[in-house]
């Protein structure tokens, strides 16, 4: 037997010049306006998320826009640029509703062919979120709880991320017709106490709700798992972005923290960790790039490379900020520094769209290595 | 620097003419790549008139894949790879005009074989702390001292060699650099058996080796300036092609799980896809590393990949034998040999476990790599250093 067949040429894996200039752009709004005490401070808050640092990034960066072609009120650009723009969230945990409208919302109208809310939420005129299980993997069954009985939609979606100022949640139903996505306005959602503060969870509801179809049968399902396998592919560079801040602030404190008369960063009990958390984070980079590459492209090898960037994305942000809480000693243990918001982020991120073993298990099957 | 159409089409003329004037088939293999080398084909990114035309390196692709698709002869760059990856960027570096064109072109067609002698028994890591003296005499240099670790040494016919000249000033300062005739009769060449049960390596004993001064590469005293440029190039040999998905060690261990259903078990899979996924990432990593070069960006990715390399081939190879099950028992040859190139991993699976140990030591120890990515890529503190003003006679050793 021989092995998967990959595609010969590789597709860049580098930031290109208008990248970096989205990326700045973005950097400079969210550290404006999503200082990270500010970010711990709203989490405390009666609005968890800001909606209108949202609408402004949306409207002076255009980043909800981003892979909707110019025709239907988007930016033309690809998901490509939306990876860079998932880095820099990753980096200042804003708490803004970019996964979930951002991404899964738009990737699965993109994928069911819808247009009119796809417009509204590239505008960022409006939110909306896909109401799956945030733990909820590509390829899973646990995206298809609610009933479907004509159309009227009964059942209850738990932890469903961005749910609580959505104003529309595309629902995956299953029901005698077989399965259908439909966009519901009228729904009832608990918020949940997320372990990551940032990024709100809530419990959807819907009890004989009615709503819009958007996809029926095969391209409902397709749709679903479009929108997961973007969003985990989105979700990788994120954590690239999170391992990155963990990394970088970790680096300056250790050269300026003193213990024994040297900076701690002298030592090379510590130095080695942070030159092989470097190492890891290089990786990561690299197969984040080629994630969203692939997505951006409808490359054949996608699959592959989500499943790749998913599982070891995972591990380097977890890595990243466990190491950011150690190294920084007490300080880095208390509710005063931001390590605690993003290893978090960054636990919180390893189980959201598949934990690497999830995502693992489904490259086994792509590449031919079955477990027994 | 990016290749326009341009430059490919007026170099693969290039290509053509030499191909015409020296047909593949009736040309003797050595005169085909001396012509090689004089039509500047050799190593395009070198100056021309020592077998380059001054063009992006990554332009040789073109030339090599040219060549191979005419038939040509190649220069077996697995059996010379110390001399074209760290002799000669050395000499073209800091050698002068009459030492680029009396080593270069024989050192490239492989007629003068190439190696290293750098460490030394009392300096690994720390290799500035060598002892091998070069005394000046009248007319050059008398040394004395012994070198390890010194890949093909058996076959090389010249040595990179790093020598104390002067041990009353602290380490760095009192070193020269040389290119050493290995047939002098000063210089015994004796294996160094490994774990493997071959000798890949030895030990050079250097014996009142008398070298002329037209043989110093650099100044006097400017050796350690000159030793680390040649460590620079051991460190940026990267491929200079896309490496295949489950290429290298991974595919032999992959084979294996697909050839042996009775192997298969929960935990070993787990180890697998773990593995699989690491060296996936190190592969993408390593495409995006060319990707900076060829876009003139380089980045620090360089001394990652190493690490990543190391870990990965001893992760794999343990693997391997586990896998193998029984079959992990058994070994194929403990005999003593002495392999005429290089092979890092090996086709068989006992050797090829033994042969990685050496992955994380040779070309720079993982703590010293480590070293280096945390004070030279992350910028921290260096170590608490005591050796740095003492001279270097003065050294606990």
């Amino acid at each position: 037997m021989s092995g998967p067949v990959v595609a010969s040429a590789f597709p860049s894996l580098l930031h290109g010049e208008h990248e970096q200039e989205l990326r700045a752009s973005v950097r400079r709004l969210l550290t404006d306006r999503a200082e990270w005490r500010s970010v711990l401070a709203r989490t405390e808050s009666d609005a968890p998320q800001d909606l209108a640092t949202w609408q402004l990034l949306a409207s002076q960066t255009g980043i909800a826009a981003l892979p909707v072609p110019e025709e239907l009120g988007g930016a033309g650009a690809s998901w490509r640029e939306t990876a860079t723009v998932a880095e820099e969230l990753g980096r200042s945990i804003a708490p803004v509703p970019f996964l979930g409208s951002a991404v899964l919302a738009t990737a699965a109208l993109l994928s069911a062919g819808e247009t009119q809310l796809l417009a509204q939420l590239a505008s960022g005129e409006r939110t909306a979120t896909l109401a799956v299980p945030l733990s909820t993997w590509p390829g899973s069954d646990r995206a298809w709880t609610v009933t479907a009985s004509g159309s009227a939609l009964t059942g209850t979606v738990t932890s469903v991320v961005d749910a609580r100022e959505a104003d529309v949640v595309l629902v995956p139903a299953d029901g005698p017709d077989g399965p259908s996505l439909w966009a519901v306005e009228q729904f009832d959602v608990s918020p949940r106490t997320s372990l990551d503060m940032t990024r709100p969870l809530g419990d959807v509801t819907l009890t004989g709700a009615t709503g819009r179809l958007v996809a029926s049968g095969q391209a409902a399902r397709t749709a679903v798992d479009d929108a997961l396998t973007v969003g985990a592919a989105m979700l990788a560079s994120e954590q690239l972005g999170l391992a990155e801040q963990c990394l970088d602030t970790t680096v300056a404190y250790v050269k300026t923290r003193f213990q024994f008369g040297r900076p701690i960063g002298s030592y090379q009990g510590l130095k080695h960790r942070l030159a092989n958390l470097y190492v890891e984070v290089t990786r990561a980079r690299a197969v984040a790039r080629y994630a969203a590459a692939c997505v951006a492209h409808g490359d054949p090898d996608t699959a592959v490379a989500v499943a790749v960037a998913a599982s070891l994305c995972s591990d380097v942000a977890v890595l990243a900020a466990e190491e950011c809480v150690q190294m920084h000693g007490g300080i880095g243990f208390t509710w005063e520094h931001p390590a605690h918001l993003w290893l978090k982020r960054a636990k919180a991120d390893q189980i959201a769209l598949g934990t690497p073993d999830r995502h693992q298990g489904t490259l086994a099957g792509l590449v031919e290595l079955p477990v027994a | 620097m990016t290749a326009t159409s341009t430059d490919v089409d007026s170099l693969l003329g290039r290509v053509q003419q030499l191909l015409d004037e020296h047909p593949p088939a009736t040309t003797d293999r050595l005169e085909f790549l001396r012509a090689q080398y004089d039509a500047g084909l050799a190593w395009v990114h070198f100056p021309q008139g020592h077998g380059g035309l001054g063009l992006p390196r990554l332009q040789q692709l073109a030339v090599d894949e040219a060549l191979r698709q005419a038939g040509a002869p190649t220069n077996n760059p697995r059996s010379i790879g110390i001399g074209l990856g760290m002799a000669a960027p050395t000499i073209l570096a800091f050698g002068n005009e009459e030492q680029r064109t009396r080593w270069l072109r024989p050192l490239w067609t492989g007629e003068q074989v190439w190696c290293q002698l750098f460490s030394e028994p009392g300096a690994g890591s720390d290799l500035a702390a060598l002892g091998t003296r070069a005394v000046r005499e009248a007319d050059g240099w008398i040394v004395n001292g012994q070198k390890v670790w010194t890949s093909m040494a058996h076959e090389a016919d010249w040595g990179i060699l790093v020598t104390r000249t002067d041990p009353d000033v602290p380490k760095h300062r009192g070193m020269t650099y040389f290119g050493c005739n290995m047939h002098d009769p000063g210089v015994e060449v004796r294996p160094l058996r490994q774990a493997t049960g071959e000798a890949e390596f030895n030990e050079v004993f250097l014996t009142d080796v008398r070298i002329p001064d037209t043989d110093r590469i650099g100044e006097v005293g400017d050796g350690w300036r000159v030793a680390t440029g040649t460590l620079m190039n051991e460190r940026v040999a990267i491929g200079n092609a896309s490496a295949p998905r489950e290429g290298g060690m991974l595919g032999m261990v992959t084979q294996a799980w697909r050839d042996r259903p009775e192997a298969r078990t929960p935990g070993l899979h787990a180890d697998l896809m773990d593995l699989w996924v690491r060296a996936e990432g190190t592969r993408i990593t390593g495409e995006r590393l060319r990707q900076q070069m060829t876009a003139g960006q380089p980045g620090p990715e360089g001394s990652a990949a190493k690490l990543m390399f190391s870990d990965l081939n001893q992760a794999l190879s343990g693997l391997l034998l586990e896998v193998l099950g029984e079959d992990g028992l058994a070994y194929d040859d403990w005999t003593m040999r002495r392999p005429t190139e290089v092979n890092f991993s090996g086709a068989r699976s006992g050797y090829s476990y033994l042969r990685a140990k050496g992955n994380s030591i040779e070309g720079g120890t993982t703590e010293i790599l480590l070293n280096i990515v945390a004070e030279r890529v992350l910028g921290l503190p260096g170590e608490v250093r005591v050796d740095k003003d003492q001279p270097w006679k003065d050294l606990p050793r």
